[in-house]
């Protein structure tokens, strides 16, 4: 008898037959699809969620995202309470949550960001407990230190295969890189994913791999790629964005760091999408090339890679389809998690590596502090991003923006949100003129001797009163409805309810 | 000798353009209250530009306002904001006669006196788009001491022709007609505005035309294109040294009393030397010009 050879070792189960312990390796034909369920609640029910538990998701088709709003619906309708919202940012289309706050099925949130009628009634006081707000390595760093416990998430992509292996340039709707998806892949509990569609094993290259997927759902449509590019991500015709735009290009010229193998992350608002073609000429000129750039990837990123401008783009965000194109067809064009672009606890993150990055803020204040969150009128209509995390790495961060935007200044006393500490930022760039902080002094002298409109941040300030008028201070209640975390987890800020 | 080689229509009921439009650095901006503000923002936007005109920002720049017409009833109150709110120079939208200019200098010297304002120190601009303007455009330009410049406005004169815009051939007589006056006269001139944005080449195309015509500049519509122009009229390195040397030669036949300028053995002309002094002038304000 076979239980006879059973050796019986105190504290070792004795074996049991092939499959006993792995309920899986019954053969292919039981094996290949066995992930594959019909619906999404079936899905959740596999999980095993319960109320209480903190569920995540990723926003690469940032306003095109089709599958938060669906989960969250899906979830209200089975009835959770008490549900922790944990996705790497939320956008205008996520307005679509807010009955499900109010009833109780959302309790808490973790976000880089929020705008729209979501941010409107959040600073309004539509949560009782405060939004937690982090930057793309805070989040990393929250899950990473255990306060962001992720027991499910739900990770929309166009194609994977019957495993689970999936990337955002297969399939119809491309989000490029997967780079949010990749940490809560990899740090999640539970992980079900949800296609649009199933292709043949194996999906090549697995950004989200199969021994990181329990669950996969069939789903219509998981996002629309047209929709990524909307918001804060767009090209500029603006003529005070494009002299910005061409000061910033004057500013990384100058500032010391423009040497051949240099490296660069440019950001998304309209001047930092712009600057990357004033560069050129310069790059062209003095026949300079960069090693590499970060982002949040643009076209204009990709331009510059496919003229042979820039070595290899380092993507943990696609930011339009182009980028997203470019993942695909580029071999120098890298896909990242956000642990690997930002996290302050792992063992590297890349942006402690970047030479200059450009930023843009809501409100600059000054001693240099940074508000990308909050707006003149004090409610939640932006994110945090990478500001933070990049502007901490890099080792010269350029802030871009106009002096005004239409009669509210940018350039102000005391931000409103403290988001990104002015300790870390570098140069502010306007239309009316370049700041550098006082603590780089050899930046300031270059950009000087190279003839460029150098004015301390006081004069700019004054400048902007005295074409607005000081505008009155903002009203906030006590209330507290959001916590500003610093990318190493500390507590920067606070967000307070607007008065009605 | 002011340079006047862009300038720059700002609408005058944009409060953001309005505060912010110094900073491309236009050698003229022109606030308008005529044809880019609707009827309901007719008020409004006077009351804007009267603000912008006392900007301080705005120093270094020559201000003009572009008013409606003498016969509607927003002319005399849009007058009267520019005068008393600082504008160097008035700009009369529609001019076909000199009697419009005469009644225009006859309404700023009132209202210059009834507020202290030092009487010809308004200046008129004369903008000519009607097939009786180009026609007239002499007598116009003769028409008052306190012309500085008159323009060439495209569209209606286009239409007033029974044409439209096209490869610059319908233009060509007006453009040589203002121009021949407003050198007559002594003042300076300005083309149209380009307004395909996107079409830098033929921005250049025109500006390049325009400027072997002779005329000062162009009224521009976006600031996109003041870099374009400036640079366009930036002289090369060549005529930069011949400039210098025309200049040098010219302050040194001052200095030694000379009735005659020499230079390698030729004589130069007084004009040569207006014409190096304007050369410098344009490298100074923009520098060489980059290809």
């Amino acid at each position: 008898m076979a239980s006879d050879r059973n050796p019986q070792v105190a504290g070792l189960a004795p074996f049991a037959g092939f499959n006993a312990k792995i309920p899986f390796a019954t053969g292919p034909e039981a094996n290949g699809d066995r992930k594959i369920l019909p619906d999404l609640e079936e899905a959740i029910r596999r999980t095993g969620l319960k109320d209480g538990m903190t569920v995540s998701f990723h926003h690469a088709f940032r306003e095109g995202d089709k599958v938060i709003n669906l989960v969250v619906e899906t979830l209200a309708r089975m009835g959770f309470k008490d549900l922790t919202l944990a996705p790497s940012s939320l956008l205008g289309i996520n307005a679509a949550i807010i009955p499900n706050i109010q009833s109780g099925v959302i309790r808490k949130l973790f976000t880089s960001g929020l705008r729209g009628k979501l941010g409107e009634a959040i600073s309004n006081g539509l949560m009782d407990e405060p939004v937690t707000f982090h930057s793309h390595g805070g989040r990393v760093a929250l899950i990473e230190q255990g306060e962001i416990e992720i027991d499910v998430a739900f990770l929309g992509v166009s194609a994977c295969d019957p495993f689970g292996n999936a990337n955002g340039v297969s399939g119809r709707s491309w989000c490029g890189s997967l780079g949010y998806a990749m940490v809560d892949a990899m740090y999640a509990d539970k992980v079900v994913m949800l296609t649009e569609e199933i292709v043949p094993f194996p999906n090549n290259p697995a950004s989200i791999r199969q021994d990181q997927v329990d669950w996969i759902v069939q789903v219509e449509e998981v996002g629309d790629p047209a929709k990524i590019s909307v918001g804060a991500a767009r090209a500029t015709t603006n003529p005070r964005e494009l002299l910005i735009a061409k000061l910033c290009a004057e500013v990384m010229e100058h500032a010391g760091y423009f040497e051949d193998g240099f490296s660069m992350q440019t950001g998304t608002g309209g001047s930092s999408t712009a600057t990357s073609r004033f560069l050129e000429h310069r790059m062209r000129a003095k026949g300079i090339k960069a090693g590499w750039a970060l982002g949040g990837q643009t076209g204009g990123m990709v331009d510059l890679h496919e003229k042979g401008l820039i070595g290899t783009l380092v993507d943990t965000q696609s930011f339009d389809a182009v980028a997203a194109r470019s993942l695909q067809a580029n071999a120098s064009h890298m896909e990242i998690s956000t642990q690997f672009y930002a996290s302050p606890l792992s063992k590297g993150a890349t942006v402690d590596r970047l030479d200059m990055v450009i930023l843009s803020a809501l409100e600059i204040d000054l001693n240099f502090n940074v508000n990308v969150l909050t707006g003149s009128d004090g409610v939640v209509r932006g994110a945090i991003g990478g500001h933070a995390d990049t502007a901490a790495g890099a080792n010269l961060s350029i802030v871009v923006g106009p002096l005004l935007r239409t009669r509210i200044p940018t350039v102000v006393e005391q931000v409103t949100t403290r988001v990104t500490p002015g300790e870390t930022v570098g140069v502010l760039v306007t239309e009316h003129g370049i700041a550098v902080n006082p603590n780089r002094p050899d930046v300031a002298e270059r950009l000087k001797a190279a003839g460029l409109p150098v004015k301390p941040i006081g004069d700019l300030y004054q400048r902007a009163i005295s074409l607005s008028g000081k505008p009155e201070p903002l009203e906030f209640l006590d209330n507290v409805v959001g916590h500003v975390r610093y990318r190493d987890g500390t507590i920067i800020d606070t967000v307070r309810q607007i008065a009605p | 000798m002011r340079l006047r080689r862009s300038m720059l229509f700002v609408p005058g009921s944009s409060a953001a353009s309005l505060s912010t439009a110094f900073v491309f650095k236009p050698d003229s901006v022109m606030f308008d209250l005529e044809d880019a503000v609707s009827l309901r923002e007719k008020d409004a936007a006077r009351l804007l530009v009267f603000h912008a005109l006392q900007q301080p920002l705005y120093d270094g720049i020559e201000r003009v306002v572009r008013i409606n017409p003498l016969d509607t009833p927003f002319g005399h109150d849009d007058l009267q904001a520019a005068i008393r709110g600082g504008a160097d120079t008035i700009r009369l939208p529609k001019t076909d006669t000199p009697e419009q200019v005469r009644e225009l200098e006859a309404a700023v010297e009132r209202i210059e006196r009834d507020c202290g304002r030092e009487v010809g120190s308004t200046h008129l601009m004369a903008a000519i788009e009607s097939a009786s303007g180009v026609v007239n455009a002499l007598a116009i330009a003769q028409a008052s001491p306190r012309i500085t410049g008159i323009a060439l406005a495209g569209f209606d004169y286009v239409m007033d022709m029974q044409t439209q815009r096209g490869d610059g051939t319908e233009l060509f007589y007006a453009r040589c007609a203002v121009l021949h006056a407003a050198r007559a006269a002594k003042i300076d001139c300005y083309d149209v505005v380009f307004s395909d944005l996107d079409d830098e080449e033929g921005f250049l195309k025109e500006v390049d035309l325009i400027k072997r015509l002779g005329f000062n500049g162009k009224s521009l519509i976006n600031p996109r294109q003041i870099e374009l122009l400036h640079n366009a009229y930036a002289p090369t390195q060549e005529e930069m040294d011949y400039a210098r040397r025309v200049v040098a030669a010219a302050e040194k036949a001052e200095k030694q009393g000379l009735g005659v300028i020499a230079m390698g053995g030729k004589m130069i002309d007084g004009p040569v030397v207006d014409n190096a002094r304007r050369v410098l002038d344009r490298a100074a304000a923009s520098g060489l010009r980059k290809e």
